[in-house]
């Protein structure tokens, strides 16, 4: 069977599920289920077959699973908008449409992926210009304290979910091309009086920390690690030239911290950066400093920005008197809504999300808190099958780097894939009080618009990626 | 770089394993918690939205209480009204989201909610069916309950009516009572009512003194024991030294060498106590838990509206040894231990001579019925314990009819029907100026159907003239045509 054919069969069973999600939340409106659902899942099943054929026509040996689960979670995220509003799940399907259209212009215009390189310093500097733009007097709107969204006119935007794609192509990009040379392990190991040295001079410095600035323990081993991390760096002789333009991308991305002053997107954008980093070099030392920096700078914000700082004392106790009905609600009415899932969950359509005097018991319900939703609908079991999907979907993606053949293919599909990784763990983190709460979408399937064309962008990257690979290997005479 | 996208990939597994383990801390480990936490309004909203089933009489068709809807589509919410308004107040409780809930609307609060166990949710969830209460046909008889009221004519007391043979609580009136449907708007003022107390439900929560009627318990252990036999004859004469205080019958009056069952008719205080010594505080205390006494009545009914009868001493402590058996043994006591019971502990003491010695478990309910009429539940006759020999049940059950013959209960005398009882009548208050009289008793003799505690708090007159004719008249209602 061929790549596409096992790609059509797998839209099968997404249209039945997106087809009985549908008929699970009627059932419960009205008394009989009307062929409204049928339509529903007809009409989904048509869009994912137009996709697919395209994808046959232009893309005959990409990955046959990714699209296929990528349309079963955008369905799951139907059902689910549709389940507490009908209105915005007719504008997410609409969204929908327009993903799918991007999705298509990109596979048409981006025929080898490899142009981008070309074009990374503008891509990159698109970027950072996307990422500020929150931040511009007039278009920018500060939500929640975070800057995270434009607005102009009735359209308002997250520009971080089009910047992540753009970082990721330029972090892949260079990081192919100075990943070898950034450090230069030494062949014969330093004459023990500079190790005496490289090494001492960090220890001595961590038991200052300790002992003159009375840090705490969790302070402590941050600085420890930092500090050896950055002695190790010093000892593989890093080259200042390579070095530069990443120093600046570090610089950037702890200034994104304090520009956008998002917990959550920062983490996203610094883990995809790590991870890449860490798949090219292969480099502890070099995450050592990047993540203490990172720690340190997030531990800095969470205690002078006031709404950072908010949000980690909410996820430190969500059910503190002075909060829980005030700025801890969210969390706190997530968790409750968890809990009312159980095992099993109560049944799509069933859960409980108005008060009866009218009004939401649960706040930003499709969008941050979507996965919360589902929990209280389809129970651990549904949420373990949601995560099940993502974590298939990352397994295609990182399947595709491996079998790529040039540094830039592997660099891009990780990247990508890691992103969206991060972002799931961002999100779902934060709705399961892993992490402090913050307003990322979960990909594909929260309500956003900025959220559903990135991703569908991000898709089709990973596609592009993954038929070059595969094609190429099976000229070489096996099929991956 | 392959091995560390392979690494990258393990480290994105771990990070989403840790999203399970989280989802499933809040979803399964810590639902119930997060259930309880009291900023948690879900299961208020929830259970609102649930019309909870009827409560009925145990013709089936008297409603106790039912759930009238308010609103329409998403926003319809249930209230509880309650239509014999304060009749059944007692046993049948209430419920409101902001008052909480008592008596059987808490104790069978599962059942009235319809809730499921998670497999039969599952199916109920496939078949889309909302949530729906059952109906809970109780065991609480409407002839029987009014005459009780009739009967105690609005003084504070109790009454309690069991089957011996099933332990079905046929009555259970404490008064004075309150009207559940005002309970939103009365309950501060109910509760503030310190001289009244209505929200107590005095045939559980409340012990008295019962007086000579415990003599049934010591006649139980001396003649269970061997100890006595009811032709054993005993001085009678008054005042007779016990435990070293001099003790006196009802009124002085002294009688001389007496049997047993003599005693028992005459309620011969000294004769009694000299028992009460004979058989010993181990013994004692060995048949009053086999009768029930020092645990929860085992009803179906709220653990927090139930408390345990038994000997109490001055600190207010439960005591199993060190008391004064020979007072205890006639329904009193001193500091180091008094004997206190509940009108539903001694109806049981009644219901357990007349069942031959076997002690059913009360219970309030009868059914659990589906809102299609199908039998979800019933609830079979449980036994207790066994309290004694089926001849010790005999030979009481002749001496206690004896009382109503021929003796101090004779007001509770039914004609056609031969009534086994028991008067008691205790002493309360600073001074002794107030009486707690007291009747329990059981009929027909020869097969018993019913056994009946009456009691009522701090008045003035004897148990065989004050509570022996509420005993009566409640038989004669529950007994029905036979009873004449």
């Amino acid at each position: 069977m061929s790549a596409r054919t096992r790609e059509l069969f797998g839209l099968l069973p997404v249209s039945l599920l997106v087809a009985a999600g549908f008929a699970a939340v009627l059932s419960t409106r009205t008394e009989n289920v009307s062929d409204a659902t049928l339509t529903y899942g007809a009409f989904f099943l048509g869009l994912c077959v137009v996709a697919h054929l395209f994808i046959r026509a232009r893309l005959p040996d990409a990955d046959p699973y990714m699209f296929p689960l990528a349309a079963g979670l955008a369905g799951i995220g139907l059902v689910l908008i549709y389940r507490i509003d009908a209105e915005l799940a007719r504008e997410q399907a609409q969204w929908f449409v327009v993903g799918l259209a991007f999705f298509c212009v990109t596979i048409l215009l981006v025929d080898d992926h490899h142009v981008l390189e070309r074009y990374r310093y503008t891509i990159a500097a698109a970027s950072i210009g996307l990422l500020m733009m929150p931040r511009l007097p007039g278009i920018g709107a500060q939500v929640n304290g975070a800057f995270l969204a434009i607005k102009i006119g009735p359209i308002q935007f997250q520009p971080a979910e089009f910047a992540k794609l753009g970082i990721i192509v330029f972090l892949a990009s260079y990081l192919r091309e100075t990943g070898d040379i950034l450090v230069r392990p030494r062949l014969r190991p330093l004459p023990y009086q500079r190790q005496l040295l490289l090494w001492g001079i960090p220890a001595l410095l961590t038991l200052l920390g300790v002992a003159v600035l009375g840090l705490a323990p969790a302070g402590s081993v941050l600085l420890g690690v930092f500090l050896f991390s950055f002695a190790a760096v010093v000892r593989d002789r890093p080259s200042p030239k390579h070095f530069g333009p990443l120093l600046l991308v570090w610089g950037l991305a702890m200034l994104m911290l304090i520009v956008i002053r998002d917990l959550g997107s920062s983490l996203m954008f610094f883990g995809g950066f790590l991870g890449l980093l860490w798949v090219a070099t292969a480099r502890l030392s070099l995450i050592g400093v990047g993540a203490t920096m990172f720690f340190g700078g997030s531990f800095y914000l969470s205690q002078n920005v006031s709404h950072v700082k908010e949000r980690v004392d909410i996820w430190l106790d969500p059910f503190a008197r002075n909060v829980v009905n005030d700025e801890g609600y969210q969390l706190a009415q997530s968790l409750f809504a968890q809990a009312d899932g159980g095992l099993f969950g109560q049944g799509f359509g069933r859960a409980l999300l108005e008060l009866p005097g009218g009004g939401t018991i649960l706040p930003a319900a499709h969008t941050d808190l979507i996965y919360a939703v589902l929990a209280n609908e389809a129970g651990l079991f549904g949420a373990a099958g949601l995560i099940g999907l993502y974590l298939l979907f990352v397994y295609r993606g990182l399947r595709t780097a491996l079998s790529a053949a040039d540094g830039f293919s592997k660099l891009l599909a990780t990247g990508l894939t890691g992103v969206l990784a991060i972002q799931v763990f961002v999100i779902v983190g934060g709705v399961t009080r892993v992490i402090p709460l913050t307003g990322v979408t979960l990909p594909f399937v929260s309500y956003g618009g900025s959220s559903i064309v990135a991703n569908m962008v991000l898709l089709a990257l990973l596609l592009i990626v993954s038929d070059h690979a595969r094609s190429e290997a099976r000229r070489r005479g096996g099929l991956v | 770089m392959n091995r560390q996208i392979v690494q990258l990939f393990g480290l994105i597994t771990l990070l989403f394993a840790v999203l399970l383990f989280f989802t499933s801390r809040w979803t399964v480990f810590e639902a119930s918690s997060l259930e309880d936490n009291q900023y948690n309004r879900r299961p208020l909203i929830e259970e609102q939205k649930i019309p909870r089933g009827l409560i009925l009489a145990s013709d089936a068709r008297t409603v106790l209480a039912r759930s009238r809807g308010h609103g329409r589509g998403e926003n319809r919410i249930y209230t509880r009204t309650y239509p014999t308004r304060g009749l059944f107040a007692h046993p049948v409780g209430f419920s409101y989201i902001r008052n909480g809930r008592r008596g059987l609307e808490s104790s069978r609060n599962d059942d009235l909610v319809g809730k499921e166990d998670e497999f039969a949710s599952i199916l109920s969830g496939l078949e889309s069916r909302d949530q729906e209460g059952n109906d809970v046909v109780t065991t609480l008889d409407v002839r029987g309950t009014q005459a009780a009221v009739a009967g105690l004519a609005g003084r504070k007391g109790a009454v309690v009516a069991i089957e011996p043979k099933t332990g079905k609580v046929r009555v259970m009136v404490s008064l004075p009572e309150y009207d559940p449907n005002l309970i939103p708007s009365q309950i501060g003022q109910l509760n503030r009512d310190r001289t009244n107390q209505p929200l107590l439900n005095r045939t559980t929560q409340e012990l008295y003194p019962p007086g000579s009627t415990f003599k049934v318990v010591t006649a139980t252990a001396g003649l269970d024991s061997g100890a006595i036999t009811p032709d054993t004859v005993i001085d009678g004469s008054s005042p007779k030294e016990i435990s070293g205080v001099p003790l006196e019958n009802a009124g002085g009056e002294s009688f001389g060498p007496i049997s047993i069952t003599d005693a028992l008719t005459n309620s011969v205080n000294t004769v009694w106590a000299q028992v009460g010594e004979k058989v010993g505080r181990d013994t004692l205390v060995e048949y009053m838990r086999r009768f029930g006494f020092y645990e929860d009545p085992q009803l179906d009914y709220p653990g927090a509206q139930m408390i345990p009868s038994g000997i109490i001493n001055g600190k207010g402590t439960y005591v199993d040894d060190g008391f004064d058996a020979g007072r205890v043994a006639i329904g009193q006591g001193g500091l180091e231990g008094e004997i206190r019971a509940g009108p539903l502990q001694m109806a049981e003491v009644a219901a357990a001579v007349g069942n031959k010695g076997r002690l059913m478990k009360p219970h309030l309910t009868d059914r659990i019925l589906r809102k299609d009429g199908r039998v979800k539940e019933v609830i079979e006759p449980d036994l207790q314990s066994v309290v004694m020999k089926p001849e010790t049940a005999d030979q009481l059950a002749n001496m206690m009819s004896r009382v109503v013959e021929e003796g101090t209960g004779t007001v509770a005398a039914l004609s056609g029907v031969r009534v086994a009882g028991k008067t008691g009548t205790a002493e309360v208050g600073a001074n002794r100026e107030f009486t707690q009289p007291w009747f329990i008793c059981f009929a027909p003799v020869e097969d018993p159907r019913m056994a009946v505690a009456v009691t009522v708090e701090r008045t003035t007159g004897q148990g065989g003239t004050v509570a022996a004719p509420i005993a009566k008249s409640v038989l004669e209602a529950l007994l029905g045509g036979g009873a004449g």
